[in-house]
């Protein structure tokens, strides 16, 4: 389904210092400093696969995402997804995914969660049956009638990452991508987030891409993990690999990031 | 054709969406746009009163250059309802939306122009209303078809020349996030300095705005002959020409976006 | 009175670094002076007598409010002010050991220092060796430059005192953009920055010129490009003063009665 074969990524950013001269000197000439995002960076998943994609801040793990649904195009190495490269096919290639990215929102604020997801339709080209069917599916199962109809501003945050999980998938996408999407929520509404997680999974064989700080969603979720630092693909194996030493979960991906110096 | 279609029905989705958020909050909606009539008033007041102490500028008398104020206005505004997309396009880049633009089956740029419709411009298109019907009634004109159609016309025209400067500034955005500061000289100026007829500022920028950026033959030539100072025929039909001017902005927009992908600004 | 200096320094050094801006900026206010003074000189071409001030004066006018323009520019509020207020981020800098009014006020004198400073030379420069009557000329004597340099600081005290009135009254009302609109339109023209006020009638000139508004950009451009000599001057000057205590006064007091209301509704 996916395969990535060493992909690098290189951004350029201008750097900056602190104190009046170097803002004075910076004025004049400014220095810049390469940072690695990705640097070979290969592996693949099959179809139907649940992957949990982890690592600190600023390891690579967006930058992997946006490659892999399009937005970026990297410096070297090959993407294939679903056989075709998503950031040259873009328009072919994002009618097969979904995105959901847990701090941005794509419901449109002042109006009832319907209408976003009637625009959505328009946008995706859904057929109508199809999108009555999906509606239908997505409001039984994570509980959406009530919500609707009122505006997303009006939403607790957990109503409103259901809605936007929902708006993700109307469109029936074989591939799912999660960054971060129990971020900020309560115990409920995570539970209810993941549960449903797995049900589209088991039910439609949606290939399921997850990146998250939160190690309890990798527990609930995945059995495989890619754990990325500093660009590296560091180790990319099962749960209970890195688990060996037993205990609690959040301090051994904690021990396991120090062991790498990240 | 049926491509057209869709995106016309897709658009006018975004507009009818665009309209009811905007609706949730209809005061502040109708303070803006009072707001928005009041700032282009100040260019009327300002040519007003500078008519109140001369009685033309160039052989152009107070009300012609009240003509021309309101064309070009009037362009603009249709222009800036349209395309104000693009003028809010480097928050869209900064907050990451234009991420969730990518992840779409669909063509960006419908996109970005949907994702802002302002309406509120409409006081700004008011303004240019009331003042079109004072010239074009104290214009001493002549109106006959052809200088109706000569209007018509410079809308057409003008629309998209201010349509193509806001898509070029919107794809400068992919480069430089700030700085683009310079791009309201080509918007914002030539919307307050096209209130005198371009002739007026001299020979090299007549020049400059016949062939580089094409203002003066979406206001100046076309002017003349609606003024009855000039008589060819084809004065009517060059604001279509300048239509072209959006090609150039569109291979901008292209290359920019492709600059997008590999840098990950 | 320390932790307003750093705050102000703090403030100067972020405006410095937008570098890219400020040549775009420069770029900018020079065309926009440039097609100014064009239109300008074909009105004096039109009929030379009806121009209240010589066109070299007029130029002059034109190059330094170009120069200065973020002293003067209404439009160069505050964004970031306005959003703490609409989106309640307000409450952080409540929490803070600090007069809100003052560190608002030194923070947009800095904002608005720190970018004329970037700006002002290189417009100037050029400006001075456009051919006569097109560029900037040296002011009449070394009383009109040092009071124009006086006034133009006053003007910008009283500009912000006047953008501090607006932000406080944000607290008061549902639309900030509206309120926003109206006061940048109202101050742009009465101030003198779509024409100079000896552009207007004289009998509007003459109300016009004891508005608060006159006391911004108005003084200092006149004041060097010698269209207020003697007795004006001593005039202008002391209205600078006046409005600018009215305004911070009012502000002040405006300021302590939206915080009772901010912290009366919690929110």
């Amino acid at each position: 389904m996916i395969a990535v074969e060493h992909v690098c990524k290189t951004y350029r950013i201008a750097k900056r210092e602190a104190g009046f001269c170097a803002a004075m000197k910076a004025l004049f000439h400014r220095e810049y400093e390469e940072i690695r995002a990705l640097d070979d960076v290969s592996f693949s998943v099959g179809d139907g696969e649940m992957v949990g994609y982890i690592g600190p801040n600023g390891a690579g793990k967006s930058s992997t995402i946006k490659i892999l649904s399009g937005i970026l195009t990297p410096d070297s190495g090959t993407v294939l997804v679903d056989g075709r490269v998503p950031y040259q096919k873009r328009v072919e290639h994002v009618k097969q995914i979904g995105v959901v990215f847990g701090q941005r929102s794509q419901l449109w604020w002042d109006v009832p969660v319907i209408d976003s997801f009637e625009l959505l339709k328009d946008i995706y080209t859904i057929p109508e049956s199809v999108y009555q069917q999906s509606l239908a599916e997505l409001t039984e199962r994570l509980k959406l009638s009530e919500l609707l109809r009122s505006p997303a501003r009006q939403l607790s945050l957990g109503q409103r990452m259901r809605c936007e999980i929902a708006a993700s998938l109307l469109h029936r996408p074989r591939i799912l991508f999660l960054d971060e999407p129990t971020i900020g929520l309560d115990a409920v509404s995570k539970l209810a987030v993941r549960d449903f997680i797995l049900k589209q999974n088991k039910t439609h064989g949606t290939t399921v891409i997850l990146t998250t700080h939160d190690m309890q969603d990798i527990e609930a979720l995945v059995s495989r993990i890619i754990l990325i630092g500093r660009g590296k693909i560091l180790l990319d194996g099962t749960l209970s690999d890195i688990k060996k030493g037993g205990g609690n979960i959040d301090e051994t991906v904690a021990k396991l990031y120090r062991s790498y110096h990240i | 054709m049926n491509r057209i279609c869709r995106a016309w029905r897709l658009y006018r989705h975004y507009i009818s969406i665009n309209v009811r958020s905007m609706m949730q909050y209809k005061t502040s909606f109708f303070l803006t746009a009072v707001g928005q009539f009041l700032v282009s008033f100040n260019v009327f007041l300002g040519i007003f009163f500078m008519f109140q102490r001369f009685s033309e500028v160039e052989e152009f008398t107070y009300s012609e250059v009240l003509l021309c104020y309101a064309i070009v206005l009037l362009e603009f505004s249709l222009a800036e309802m349209a395309a104000r997309g693009f003028d809010m396009f480097p928050g869209m880049v900064k907050s990451g939306e234009f991420d969730r633009v990518l992840v779409r089956p669909q063509n960006e740029i419908l996109q970005v122009l949907g994702s802002k419709f302002e309406l509120t411009r409409i006081g700004r298109m008011l303004q240019a209303v009331v003042m079109f019907g004072y010239g074009v009634t104290k214009g001493g004109v002549d109106w006959d078809f052809a200088k109706v159609l000569t209007v018509v016309f410079m809308l057409i025209g003008g629309t998209a020349v201010f349509a193509g400067l806001f898509l070029i500034y919107a794809a400068l955005c992919f480069f430089t996030l700030d700085g683009l500061e310079f791009m309201n000289v080509f918007t914002d100026g030539a919307r307050e300095f096209g209130k005198y007829p371009i002739g007026v500022y001299g020979k090299k920028m007549l020049l400059f705005t016949t062939f580089l950026i094409p203002y003066a033959l979406v206001q100046y030539y076309p002017l003349l002959y609606v003024l009855g100072r000039r008589t060819g025929v084809f004065y009517i039909f060059l604001p279509l020409p300048a239509c072209w001017f959006l090609l150039p902005a569109l291979l901008l927009w292209r290359f920019g976006v492709r600059h997008y992908k590999s840098s990950g600004s | 009175m320390k932790k307003y200096l750093s705050f102000f320094r703090l403030r100067f050094l972020m405006g410095l670094q937008y570098r890219t801006a400020a040549l775009a900026g420069i770029v900018t206010q020079f065309a926009w002076g440039f097609m100014e003074i064009m239109i300008f000189s074909a009105f004096y071409r039109a009929d030379a007598s009806a121009f209240p001030m010589s066109l070299s004066a007029t130029a002059s006018y034109i190059w330094m409010q170009q120069a200065f323009l973020a002293f003067f520019a209404a439009w160069m509020v505050e964004g970031e002010i306005f959003d703490s207020i609409v989106n309640g981020n307000i409450a952080y800098e409540l929490c803070r050991p600090i007069n809100i009014y003052n560190m608002w006020f030194a923070r947009s004198v800095a904002n608005r220092i720190s970018r004329a400073v970037l700006r002002c030379f290189p417009i100037l420069f050029v400006a001075v060796l456009l051919p006569a009557p097109y560029g900037m000329s040296a002011p009449k004597d070394a009383l009109h430059f040092g009071l124009s340099v006086l006034t133009l600081f006053l003007g910008l005290l009283v500009m912000v005192a006047f953008c501090m009135l607006i932000y406080v009254l944000t607290f008061f009302t549902i639309s900030p953009q509206g309120l926003r609109m109206l006061f940048v339109s109202t101050v742009e023209f009465f101030a003198g920055a779509v024409i100079p006020l000896p552009f207007f009638p004289q009998k509007v000139q003459r109300v016009l010129e004891l508005l608060p508004f006159a006391a911004m950009q108005n003084v200092a451009l006149r004041i060097y490009s010698g269209s207020m000599t003697g007795g004006e001057m001593e005039k202008a000057v002391v209205l600078q003063v006046f409005w600018l205590a009215v305004l911070v006064a009012a502000g002040k007091g405006l300021c302590r009665m939206a915080l009772k209301r901010v912290v009366v509704q919690g929110g």
